[in-house]
């Protein structure tokens, strides 16, 4: 098969190029909420795109879904132009807006997803299997009689996830799909991603604030901040990247002063008299092993345990290191 | 071109037929091409929907149709309270401007309950559901217009229904060609004129996010200048509502032909026949309106 551009593009499911959108406002400076982004996503991947709030994530997910114009720049999603071929990209892709709902809140939720149906024009024998896959994997039984208003937020989520991947899109979108969820909902949409895509190779783009929807959901990570790619690699690269510290946790026999002065480590505090103390480290310095040895020569170690580096940290740093 | 190549004004004109033929009875109407038929019974569902979702809360359901058949009985006795005290207003008789109340209110209130929703559009805007919108296969004025169906504007149709058989029986209007083709023409042509106001003042609404009252300046304020007889106006506001925005059109203008009346000035009973060209200009200005303003709210510039 010759190799044309347009099978050239096909590689990435997703394809921006030098993304610009610069919003103006009458009596403020233009603001650019994306300066020139470039990346691309391969079928199958799985990316966390993180960064603060008003860094520029709604701003290109928006660009992708052919709901804002780029104003420098180009987008390609699923190999539609976004723009011009809306219609065309919405049977490829499902998106998940944690703020806003597709579903009809004085319907039964049933409904909602045969209105759905018949809007992504499955046949019927299509549509009943996969609600019903839908339906027992994300555990709505119980819920689909019921008016969407009278949900609660985690059944509500759930459904709305469903919604979004009734017409099985290659590439979904879920932008803050855990916000507000508690810790089992969390758990049970977070299974069901990765179930989901194991089993269909779905393409997944998520932003969120939860750094634990990125460890388990996500292979790799795009950090984004003022509307730039700061980082773009695996979740322990990006630890690496900006040298996150590890924290050593021991618990001593007795009392003990201070452990000031332990080689590559900085000492961060203490408990009950200095029976447990908290050192931090650099992993690419010091191990802990060696660490531990030099505290063991200065008191007896009864117990430790290691914090591993925040995500949350990892990427408040890298804010502070562009800013 | 931005926003859907498939979506240029023809296209927005079939969805926004099929949306309008959804809300009404059965989908005979339904396209020729499947891409067509698949979107009119996407279509369909939806408005089907909406009146479940209507027709489910009875108590609410049933006053809200009550408030506006008062509404429609409010209005009605304005027009008996004047022609109480003058014979004639505007070379119109009581049982004339009976007629021409009837036909306004008809092709106002069937708008109102087909598309009067896309003044939310600001709502829509701000709770992100134009948003999803977007994320679908199908025009986003398609999707807007069978949104909602108001179903509560029953009240005041009816009101007008009942005034419309009144006021044919009082003026002995006979079953010609002329009279059932103008009446024909004046409900149908005069409810799509009414539609493409509503739209084109949604369209503005992309710019005016809190500019919901001056858009209703043309639709209800097109609504109140149609139940009035052309006449009482200064020639330059009867040019407006005769030629601009042509409120004219669906009730004064075929009156005088169904009742065969002189009219005057920028007002000859021969201008009626015009509505459909009246009713398409509208909505040529509607669409062009609406697509200016998704522009906008891209940002495509333009």
């Amino acid at each position: 098969m010759p190799l044309t551009p347009a099978a050239i593009g096909g590689d990435s499911i997703i394809d921006v190029d030098r993304l610009t959108r610069v919003f103006r406002r009458r009596g403020a400076p233009a603001l650019a909420a994306v300066d020139g982004m470039t990346f691309q996503v391969a079928p199958g991947e799985a990316v966390g795109y993180i960064g603060a709030n008003g860094a520029g994530k709604s701003t290109t997910i928006k660009m992708l879904t052919g709901i804002l114009a780029p104003t420098a720049g180009t987008a390609r999603t699923c190999g539609f132009d976004p723009m011009r071929e809306r219609r065309d990209l919405a049977r490829h892709i499902g998106v998940v807006f944690g703020q806003r709902s597709q579903l009809w809140w004085d319907l039964p939720l049933q409904e909602s997803f045969e209105i759905l149906a018949s809007i992504h024009r499955l046949d019927a024998p299509r549509a009943a299997r996969r609600t019903a896959e839908l339906v027992e994997l994300l555990d709505m039984g119980a819920t689909l009689t019921q008016p969407v208003r009278s949900l609660s937020l985690g059944q509500r989520m759930r459904a709305e996830v469903a919604a979004a991947l009734l017409h099985e899109p290659a590439l979904v979108i879920l932008d803050e799909p855990t916000i507000g969820l508690d810790v089992l909902s969390k758990a049970s949409l977070r299974e069901f991603l990765i179930r989901e895509r194991r089993e269909r190779e779905t393409t997944l783009l998520l932003t969120t604030h939860d750094m634990g929807d990125i460890q388990r959901l996500c292979d790799r990570v795009l950090v984004v901040d003022h509307g730039r790619l700061a980082y773009d690699g695996t979740l322990t690269g990006l630890a690496d990247a900006v040298g996150v510290q590890r924290v050593l946790v021991v618990d001593l026999d007795a009392p003990t002063e201070a452990l000031h002065g332990i080689p590559h480590t900085r000492w961060l505090g203490s408990e009950g008299d200095g029976v447990r103390q908290r050192l931090a480290f650099d992993a690419k310095v010091t191990t802990a092993a060696a660490v531990l040895t030099e505290v063991a020569e200065r008191a007896g170690v009864r117990d430790l345990t290691i914090d591993e580096p925040d995500i949350e940290d990892v990427v408040r740093r890298i804010y502070s290191a562009t800013t | 071109m931005v926003d859907n190549s498939t979506d240029g004004l023809a296209g927005a004109v079939a969805d926004a037929v099929a949306g309008a033929a959804a809300g009404g009875a059965a989908g005979g109407a339904a396209g020729t091409s499947g891409k067509r038929t698949g979107a009119l019974a996407a279509y369909r569902r939806i408005v089907q929907s909406r009146v479940r979702a209507q027709a489910g809360y009875r108590v609410s359901f049933a006053t809200d149709i009550a408030a506006t058949l008062l509404t429609g009985l409010a209005e009605l006795t304005e027009v008996y309270v004047i022609f109480h005290n003058t014979p004639r207003l505007g070379g119109l008789d009581f049982d004339a401007a009976l007629l021409v109340f009837a036909l306004a209110n008809l092709t106002f209130a069937a708008a109102d309950l087909l598309v009067g929703h896309c003044d939310r559009l600001p709502t829509y805007i701000k709770q992100g559901r134009l948003d999803v919108f977007y994320l679908r296969p199908l025009s986003l004025l398609g999707q807007l217009i069978t949104s909602e169906v108001s179903l509560r504007r029953l009240g005041r149709i009816s009101v007008a229904l009942v005034v419309l058989v009144v006021a044919l029986a009082r003026g002995d209007v006979q079953a010609t060609a002329t009279t059932v083709g103008m009446l024909s023409v004046a409900v149908v042509c005069g409810t799509a004129l009414h539609c493409g106001l509503f739209v084109a003042v949604a369209g503005l609404q992309f710019w005016l996010v809190d500019g919901r009252e001056f858009a209703n300046a043309f639709t209800y304020g097109g609504a109140y200048a149609a139940q009035q007889s052309s006449l009482v106006f200064p020639d330059p506001v009867r040019i407006f509502f005769t030629f601009v925005v042509p409120a004219a059109f669906t009730a004064y203008l075929p009156t005088l032909v169904i009742l065969g009346l002189p009219g005057g000035d920028f007002a000859d009973p021969a201008l009626a026949w015009w509505l459909p060209v009246a009713a398409a200009w509208v909505w040529v200005v509607a669409l062009v309106t609406w697509r200016g303003g998704v522009r906008h709210y891209q940002g495509a510039g333009g």
